[in-house]
């Protein structure tokens, strides 16, 4: 049931994205120039995605467990450190070349020509980059 | 501004978040797509297969779409070489600041954890700062 439940919660997510054109970089690089002709529309998607967000946790968390597992993984961290602020700073010097991120950039591979899988390609070589350097 | 599409950004952000409140009431996670995707390049016994289904879904979603519509646009601005580039440091960023735009940016704030507010806050920086220094230094 989990599987069948995460294929159809992943493409439940891949729908917001296609639907609110997250998928197409030149959406996301209209949004981060801001002194270009600037495009608000991330800003709507992430607010609605947030609210509605806000208020499902707040009913689910209420709950004892999820349906399928035994229990909740939360993230416990609640430290900043340096990791989360560099891997942040790098994630978004990324994210304003490349115009996608990890999500839509595989729902971007389905329809977007050879280009998007270059980037996962390049993105997966990262990945496992991050085992090899100590921060 | 007329490139602003305030309708289906927020249909598609109320679908977003659905899907985190749906996996977190169904299978008790955070739906952080780079945490999803590192664990399919690493697997560990018994939590592969419904990460390649989650990864399924999100590939499947377009041609859902292109069925009933239009087929997606995707246009990159930017020339493939900074593509790539990009894509090296989204994978290893997420990584080492242990999330994205989705565990992060959408998870984590609605959670209000302020790790994830602080990584938002600084990919949102960085982000901006990059496509200034591309597009209007650089003019690439």
């Amino acid at each position: 049931m989990r599987i069948l439940s995460s294929f159809v919660i992943g493409l439940i997510f891949g729908l917001g994205l296609v639907v609110s054109q997250m998928i197409n970089p030149q959406k996301i690089v209209a949004f981060l120039d801001i002194a270009g002709n600037w495009d608000p529309s991330l800003i709507v998607v992430m607010g609605a995605a947030l609210v509605t967000t806000f208020i499902g946790y707040r009913l689910v968390l209420a709950r004892e467990k999820p349906l399928f597992e035994e229990g909740f993984q939360i993230p416990t961290k609640t430290v900043i450190d340096r990791p989360l602020l560099i891997g942040a700073a790098i994630f978004g010097v990324g994210w304003g070349l490349a115009g996608l991120c990890p999500g839509p950039g595989i729902t971007a591979a389905a329809v977007g020509g050879l280009a998007p899988w270059a980037y996962l390609a390049a993105m997966a070589v990262g990945m496992q980059a991050r085992a090899f350097v100590k921060v | 501004m007329e490139n602003f599409t305030p309708v289906s950004a927020a249909v598609g952000g109320v679908l977003i978040g659905l899907s985190a409140v749906l996996f977190m009431a169904l299978n008790g996670r955070i739906a952080g797509i780079s945490g999803i995707v590192a664990g399919v390049l690493t697997p560990v016994s018994g939590e592969w297969a419904w990460r390649i289904a989650f990864v399924g879904g999100l590939f499947a979603a377009p041609f859902l779409v292109w069925l009933f519509s239009e087929r997606p646009i995707v246009v990159f601005p930017h020339p493939l070489w900074l593509t790539i580039i990009g894509g090296l440091l989204v994978g290893f960023g997420a990584r080492l600041g242990g999330g994205c735009t989705s565990g992060h940016g959408v998870c984590g704030m609605a959670r209000l954890s302020k790790r994830s507010i602080a990584a938002t806050l600084t990919f949102m920086v960085s982000a901006i700062v990059t496509v200034f220094i591309v597009n209007h230094l650089l003019g690439l």
